[in-house]
């Protein structure tokens, strides 16, 4: 069981800083003293940013919301790997007492694709909106749906629905791509909708359309390095684009 | 004054004849009517989505870098709809029925029978937008139970309802932007609403990523802006969660309903360290199959559990509430946890939690059936206190989660100030003084999907098309005060960080004003509040002058509206002075520690005007439909 403790912890933070878009980066170091091991990294962040504010330095800036994994704000690569090194979690989702050993973390914003970087760790992801855009919904309108019980769907269909559907939308996945591909993120959506009855309309056009915007808004196509799969805290799998790949294939 | 504005007719007639008797605007002419939606949460999504789709001109604003990251992405348990499935006697009128009950017979009766009537066509609407909820073997929707019911109506999908509900509006929202219809515009806050002749004219709103304050003018404003919880600091609201639009539309005239109205989650997971910035919720759904305890003997709060024998176990809520057992609504469960945590009994190194325990589900349904249930939410568990749920009890604690309060709407969803609409969270609507699980997703989309798809037409063919001009003088002069107010903060030079001062805040807040008041307690808080609004200036550092994307100005600039808010919370809890529903007043309980309610005095809403000092003004509530009782769940 978790003992009740008063420990603390110190860490080293090499931070990539970039004032705007425009402006040059660079790392800067930081030392984080007095940390609970029971914190989270970002409260570790939150800490050394009310000490930098007390001495008038500028605060890092890196992006949040529910700091519990699922609204996909958060999220920059730590040494060397986006969400950090433990599989299936998000940044906000890691805690000091992870790294007790680790001395340093080297924390710098997604980059890839047409990701830019907006300040410090935050960067646009506004590109995937607009492939969601392209057709990531199934066009029914309020007050045109059916009865709900008259649409059957299996229960392992659902369900593997709901696994794609998981996607939080975070852009690990094009950080970790060797290409800046957005290929998890589509897939997922793409197979979403297109294996549910519902969906199934407009699976073809859904398919061409996204696939296409991808490719549109910068991002780079899939040469299945399989990076993705591994950072997505989400666990969505590399079988995931095969059905993309496949649905594109019949469209 | 306060005219509710509840069509006539019937109970169950009421809103089918506003529908069959509401204004419309030709399908040529409503593209010419510009309508401001603020915040894409569900609420927001489905309202601009629908307005959208029925060819309006819709303009959208959020803070976050994109709609799917809405609060509402969070919920977990599940969407209640009286569909009536499991055939075990649920139907409208009992999901009507248990919802005015559950908010302690303070709220309105024509507007809750509306949302239960609503819940049926959510279900449908949902489906057929692709969200992937639970399923039974032969393909139809799969249920379960939620506290303060006894009949399964809850939809859910896994232990991540909001977030797919979320994502399903905002696949409906981007498709509209698609077409055109819908103007989105991420990254942009509202700092003000813009009221001319008691009518909303537009709002005034700070680009995050340029700093710049642009002007939007409409002909309606729409706030779908979520809940106020962070007010206590820690919650298990989102981080960027604020009340900064209800608020400033305060400010502006707006009547607020009910602010001390707010929920305590029973099942969170307690507090474990100095530098906490929010709580994690475990789903109330985690109640169908755990057991709450605590060990009789205070000597043994310390033991390992799995060690405390059977019959030294007190599974308070079976006790004290067999007929509810450790489904009992919210507000009991939390003063019930608070009680033995008061009686010494409270386990955890703070004394302040209590188990919820899986080991006879576990043993009686099996690991999988368990896992396929609540898996997310163990793993959730787990990853944030290190411990195993499959292992040890779950240990829990209340935190601030949800407010019932908020702007004041008439049964159109309209506030005082004609053309502004508040929906979803943001509004006091129909939860009264305590909100049943699951009824949050079916209010915000109800409110979106199916009612403003109404009655924003119905006003907007009444009120005729008029949109002032964005260089009018009522922009200036707003423009002004809020640039004064950020050229104010950005020079300020005290030695504390707004998060300092909002955790001052929150503390005197959750001691004070949270799960139990007294008049004493509230008394002190009015004046510590008092002081922290007059010094806040004074008080706070924010570190850079850069106007552009800057965290501590937008904090303050929350924190500050979170001040004003908590100082009408406070005078709102001293004025009802009953105990109703989450609304505790220590003076008035029973031996048994229950809520004493006065409904000779206090069936109403509590709405709150700024005339310089706030202002109270009440609205009756008039039961013609249920007695309002006892509310018991013994
Ligand atoms: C952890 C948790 C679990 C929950 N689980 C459940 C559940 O299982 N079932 C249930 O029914 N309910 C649940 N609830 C409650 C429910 O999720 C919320 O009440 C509901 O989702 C609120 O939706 P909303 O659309 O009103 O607001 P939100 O989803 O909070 O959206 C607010 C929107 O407004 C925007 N916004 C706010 N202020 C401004 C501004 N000034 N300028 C521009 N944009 C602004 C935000 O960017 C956002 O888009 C839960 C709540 C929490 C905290
Ligand atoms: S902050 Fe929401 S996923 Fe991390």
């Amino acid at each position: 069981m978790r003992e009740v403790t008063n420990r603390s912890m110190e860490i080293r933070l090499k931070i990539w800083r970039q004032e705007s878009p425009e402006s040059n980066g660079y790392f800067e170091e930081f030392l984080v003293e007095n940390i609970s091991p029971e914190a989270s990294l970002l409260e570790a962040l939150d800490s050394l940013n009310e000490r930098l504010t007390l001495e008038n330095r500028r605060p890092i800036s890196f992006d949040s919301d529910c700091r519990e994994g699922i609204c996909g704000t958060c999220g920059f690569v730590i040494n060397g790997r986006p969400h950090g090194p433990f599989p299936g979690v998000t940044t906000c989702q890691l805690h000091m007492r992870m790294f007790e050993k680790a001395g340093l973390l080297v924390l710098e914003p997604f980059r890839g694709g047409p990701f830019k970087v907006l300040k410090d760790l935050i960067v646009d992801r506004s590109g995937l909106d607009r492939i969601i855009q392209a057709g990531g919904f199934i066009s029914v309108s309020t007050g045109s749906a059916p009865e709900a019980n008259s649409i059957l769907v299996p229960k392992n269909l659902a369900e593997e629905a709901f696994n794609a559907a998981a996607c939080i939308g975070c852009g690990a996945c094009v950080a970790a791509c060797p290409n800046g591909s957005a290929m998890l993120f589509t897939a997922a959506k793409i197979k979403h909708l297109n294996i549910l009855p519902q969906g199934k309309a407009e699976s073809k056009k859904r398919t061409k359309n996204m696939l296409d915007a991808m490719i549109n808004e910068g991002f780079g196509a899939c040469s299945n390095h399989g990076e993705c799969e591994t950072v997505c805290p989400k666990r969505i799998s590399l079988e995931t684009i095969n059905f993309a790949f496949k649905e594109g294939l019949s469209s | 004054m306060i005219d509710p504005k509840i069509p006539d007719g019937e109970l169950s007639k009421k809103w089918e004849n506003f529908k069959s008797s509401s204004s419309l605007i030709s399908p040529s002419n409503r593209r010419k009517f510009r309508i401001i939606v603020v915040g894409t949460g569900l609420a927001g999504a489905s309202a601009a989505a629908s307005l959208g789709e029925q060819g309006y001109n819709v303009v959208a604003f959020t803070y976050h870098d994109s709609p799917r990251r809405a609060h509402s992405v969070a919920a977990q348990g599940g969407i209640n709809a009286a569909k009536n499935y499991r055939n075990d006697g649920d139907s409208i009128l009992r999901l009507f029925y248990d919802t005015i009950k559950g908010g302690d017979f303070r709220s309105r009766e024509a507007n809750v029978y509306r949302l239960a009537e609503i819940s049926l066509q959510i279900i449908d609407h949902c489906v057929a937008l692709g969200v992937p909820f639970a399923r039974e073997y032969g393909g139809t929707l799969d249920t379960r139970s939620f506290g303060g019911t006894r009949v399964s109506r809850t939809f859910y999908a896994r232990g991540q309802t909001g977030q797919q509900l979320l994502l399903a509006c905002y696949s409906a929202l981007e498709r509209q932007v698609a077409n055109g219809t819908v103007k989105l515009l991420p990254f942009k806050e509202m700092v003000d609403l813009v009221v001319e002749g008691n009518r909303a004219r537009g709002i005034l709103v700070r680009d995050l990523l340029t700093g710049r304050l642009e002007r939007y003018a409409g002909d309606c404003v729409i706030l779908a802006t979520g809940g106020y919880s962070n007010v206590y600091y820690l919650s298990t609201n989102a981080k960027k969660s604020n009340a900064t639009a209800i608020v400033r539309a305060y400010k502006r005239g707006a009547g607020f309903a009910n602010p001390c109205f707010t929920q305590i989650h029973p099942t969170c997971i307690p507090r474990s360290s100095e530098t906490q910035s929010k709580l994690t919720l475990m789903s109330e759904s985690l109640r169908n199959d755990g057991r709450v305890w605590v060990p009789k003997d205070p000597s043994m709060r310390a033991k390992d559990p799995r060690e405390i024998a059977e019959k030294d176990r007190f599974y308070y809520l079976e006790e004290w509430y067999p007929s509810y057992g450790n489904l009992t609504p919210r507000d009991i469960a939390s003063r019930a946890a608070k009680r033995v945590c008061d009686m010494g009994l409270g386990v955890g190194p703070l004394g302040q939690a209590v188990y919820l325990d899986f080991a006879d589900a576990i043993k009686r349904l099996g690991k999988n059936v368990v896992y396929e249930r609540y898996g997310n939410l163990f793993e959730m568990y787990q990853l944030i206190t290190g411990e195993n749920p499959w292992e040890f009890p779950m240990k829990i604690y209340p935190a601030p989660h949800y407010t019932m309060g908020g702007l004041w709407v008439d049964y159109t969803l309209m506030s005082n100030v004609e053309g502004l609409f508040v929906i979803g969270e943001a509004n006091f609507s129909d939860h009264g003084a305590n909100r049943l699980g699951a009824s949050a997703l079916m209010q915000g989309l109800a409110d979106g999907f199916f009612i403003i798809p109404y009655s924003v037409p119905n006003y907007l063919a009444s009120a005729g098309k008029n949109t002032l001009a964005e260089d009018s003088k009522i922009f200036d002069f707003s423009e002004k005060q809020i640039t004064n107010t950020i050229k104010d903060f950005l020079e300020a030079d005290g030695d504390k960080t707004v998060e300092e001062v909002h955790r001052s805040l929150g503390k005197i807040m959750w001691d004070k004003c949270g799960m139990s008041r007294s008049l004493t307690g509230l008394k002190e808080a009015l004046e510590e509040v008092l002081v922290l609004k007059e010094k806040f200036k004074s008080l706070i550092r924010i570190s850079t002058n850069d106007e552009r994307l800057n965290d501590s100005l937008e904090k303050a600039m929350r924190v500050k509206d979170f001040i004003d808010l908590a100082e009408i919370m406070i005078r709102d809890a001293i004025e009802r002075d009953e105990s109703c529903g989450a609304h505790f007043r220590e003076e008035h309980q029973t031996s048994d520690g229950e809520a004493i309610r006065n409904d000779e005095r206090f069936a109403k809403v509590q709405i709150w005007f700024d005339r310089g000092e706030p202002a109270l003004e009440t609205e009756d509530l008039k039961f013609e439909f249920v007695k309002p009782s006892e509310r018991s769940y013994k």
